[in-house]
């Protein structure tokens, strides 16, 4: 503040003392101010120091844009789609082992050998993981849209509508869902691959969302009592936008971990029930039904398991590791070190 | 407006709480008036119902426990019990605005200042998201925000006590209500910060011609801002008058106490004077005068009986058996 012209009382109350503090210190950034650190910068820093939350990220974010890309670039590198099955050559095999071509040569066609049938492998890894990916993804958004909502609504109201809401998840907890997956896949049996895989995404997608909707319901029921909640609603705020745009955007770090969280666990359900022949059908392919066919052959194609089990493996790991990371990084407190 | 003036008039307002250890009678039988123009203060201990009579104003008792019971909360001329939800949803904010205690957690989080600001107008005035942006940044200059272009951007976190507080204040502002109820606004924030926001309410009210209801335990704050005072013990209205008059006359023990427990900073160092005993549990009144316990004036009849709201002067009303009496001694003359 300038000492030589003093302010009179009515401008003083106008400015807050801990600008004129720093306007103080600092005359050359006067009318500047200094830009805090956002709560998403400062966990994205958090998340960086974690060594594996970061190998977490990297994997999958390579195998994401493996799996985008890579069955175009082998289309267009050589010549051929994840279901092309070659009918020229009638060797007495067509699983030939990695970087091995119909003679027993050395060839960079098959980096990961052939399946049963003569398709290249690493096309249908690829492939199988962008349907498993694709999967996983789907569920988990069903999950947030459906589990957030519910859990947030059944929060907010509480009393008897929260008590009902939240006793249908409990019995729709109570249910194996795997069986229920099993009976809906097997009841609406469809006749294409892709049928199959919509009925695939409805039957997770319609399991994954209660743990969702307990979390995001235990969070909503903390800060509902808050005061920022009353003053909304003094401001004449209706309930639903004090659902949807005061209350659930404070939710988002756990939500946000949760989902990271579900992927896997989506992604390993639906390898479960391709392995057992009810989720993907062939041609089209996943790390389950890859997996599946590759156990028929285990003693004498390896190849063909251990590709697919091992890409699926570290894609999950991966997973997790990031879904610890983003916690942690989410939520300090929660840390025990 | 009614046509005695009155923009508030509240009734025989009785709210009350269900709990497991019985029915707390949290505001029992308050009645007061409010003029267009004016501030009222409303002071007492914490538990006293303060805060529950103006929640109950704006209807914002949590239901259950809370329940208003009966009463009447006419505010221009309509009983404000009796309206629709969405009826009362478009008063709050718009016609009756709050401020409240904890400037630290009345601000959402994970919202935008300026987000804040400007879904009261969006709301309450239909302005379109960039009409909204400038009033709100027009109310954040009004406050004093400094670089409020800059600022409207950041996270309540960003700002101090201080100066969230006056984000606030731009909020309850920001659509003209004719009633702004501040609940112990400057509780939270430290004395020099304090009286910069009283200073603030006072010119915004002197401005907009605003009727506030002060609620604080602070007498001093009441003793500068506030036309008339209410004092508020176990639910009920203790004593009521202007202000200036509760100050010089009081016309009950209670607000005797509570003007003697002020800290005098000329008086020699000595103990500090304070009223014996706890507030009473408002779930299990006793008959009789609920202060009773604590008051220096006590007499058998103050255990027995209910104390009539005796009418001192024509706008000064004491609860006490002795009112007169004590009024007298403070040098009043009773009408």
């Amino acid at each position: 503040m300038d000492t030589d012209k003093k302010p009179d009382h009515d401008e003083l109350i106008h400015l807050a003392p801990e600008m004129a503090i720093a306007e103080d210190l600092r005359p050359e950034e006067a009318g500047a101010f200094v830009r805090g650190t956002s709560l998403w910068r400062d966990a994205w820093r958090r998340l960086l120091r974690n060594k594996l939350a970061v190998f977490g990220l990297v994997v999958v974010t390579l195998i994401t844009i493996a799996s985008i890309i890579g069955p175009t670039v082998i289309k267009k590198t050589f010549g051929f789609t994840p279901d092309y099955i070659p009918t020229h050559d009638l060797t007495l095999t067509r699983s030939f082992p990695p970087f091995t071509g119909p003679n027993g040569e050395f060839t960079w066609t098959h980096p990961m050998g052939t399946d049963n049938a003569g398709r290249d492998q690493l096309a249908r890894v690829l492939q199988g993981g962008q349907i498993s990916l694709f999967v996983g993804i789907i569920a988990t958004l069903v999950s947030l849209l459906i589990g957030v909502s519910y859990g947030a609504i059944a929060g907010y109201i509480g009393g008897r509508v929260d008590n009902v809401m939240m006793r249908i998840v409990d019995v729709l907890y109570s249910l194996p869902y795997v069986i229920v997956v099993i009976v809906l896949l097997s009841m609406f049996r469809s006749q294409t691959p892709q049928g199959q895989l919509i009925l695939l995404f409805v039957a997770l997608g319609s399991v994954s969302w209660l743990t969702m909707a307990r979390i995001v319901r235990g969070q909503v029921l903390s800060l509902k009592n808050q005061e920022f909640v009353l003053a909304a609603r003094a401001t004449g705020v209706s309930g639903t936008r004090i659902i949807f745009r005061h209350l659930v955007p404070n939710t988002l770090g756990p939500v946000i971990v949760y989902a990271t969280l579900t992927i896997p666990q989506i992604m390993l359900t639906e390898a479960f029930l391709s392995f057992l022949g009810f989720g993907v059908q062939a041609p089209l392919a996943s790390w389950g039904n890859l997996a599946s066919e590759g156990i028929q052959h285990i003693g004498i194609f390896p190849w063909q398991l251990v590709f697919p089990g091992v890409t699926m493996a570290l894609t999950l790991f991966s997973l997790n590791f990031l879904g610890d990371g983003l916690r942690d990084a989410l939520d300090p407190q929660m840390r025990t070190v | 407006m009614t046509p005695d003036g009155n923009l508030l008039e509240v009734k025989n307002l009785r709210t009350y709480f269900e709990t497991d250890d019985g029915t707390v009678k949290a505001v029992d039988d308050v009645s007061f008036q409010l003029k267009r123009g004016e501030t009222l203060g409303i002071v007492g201990e914490s538990g006293s119902g303060k805060s529950v009579t103006n929640l109950s104003i704006i209807r914002l008792i949590p239901s259950p426990p809370g329940k208003i019971v009966s009463g009447e909360v006419i505010f221009n001329g309509n009983d404000l019990l009796l309206l629709p939800n969405e009826a009362i949803r478009k008063i709050r904010g718009r016609r009756i605005a709050m401020i409240f205690q904890d400037p630290m957690t009345s601000l959402n989080p994970f919202m935008k200042i300026s987000r804040q600001l400007m879904e009261m107008t969006e709301i309450h005035l239909g302005h379109t998201r960039a009409q909204a942006r400038e009033h709100a940044i027009k109310m954040l200059e009004t406050v004093g925000i400094p670089d409020a272009r800059e600022r409207a951007d950041n996270y309540p976190h960003e700002f101090s006590g201080g100066m969230r507080q006056r984000v606030m204040i731009a909020m309850a502002l920001s659509c003209k209500p004719e009633l702004l109820i501040a609940d112990e606004p400057t509780t939270a924030l430290d004395v020099t910060i304090q009286a910069q926001i009283l200073e603030l309410i006072k010119t915004l009210k002197r401005e907009t011609g605003t009727s506030v209801i002060l609620i604080t335990h602070d007498l001093g704050v009441v003793a500068g801002m506030t036309d008339h005072v209410i004092v508020m013990y176990a639910g009920k209205i203790f004593e009521q008058a202007r202000t200036r008059e509760l100050f010089s006359t009081p016309g009950n023990p209670y607000t005797k106490g509570l003007l003697r427990s002020v800290p005098d900073p000329t008086a020699e160092q000595g103990k500090l004077y304070q009223i014996p005993g706890l507030p009473p549990d408002v779930a299990h009144l006793k008959p009789g005068c609920p202060f009773a316990p604590r008051c220096e004036r006590v007499e058998e009849i103050c255990r027995r009986e209910f104390p009539p709201f005796v009418q001192l002067t024509a706008d000064h009303h004491s609860l006490c058996h002795f009112a007169r009496e004590v009024y007298s001694q403070s040098g009043g003359t009773p009408a």
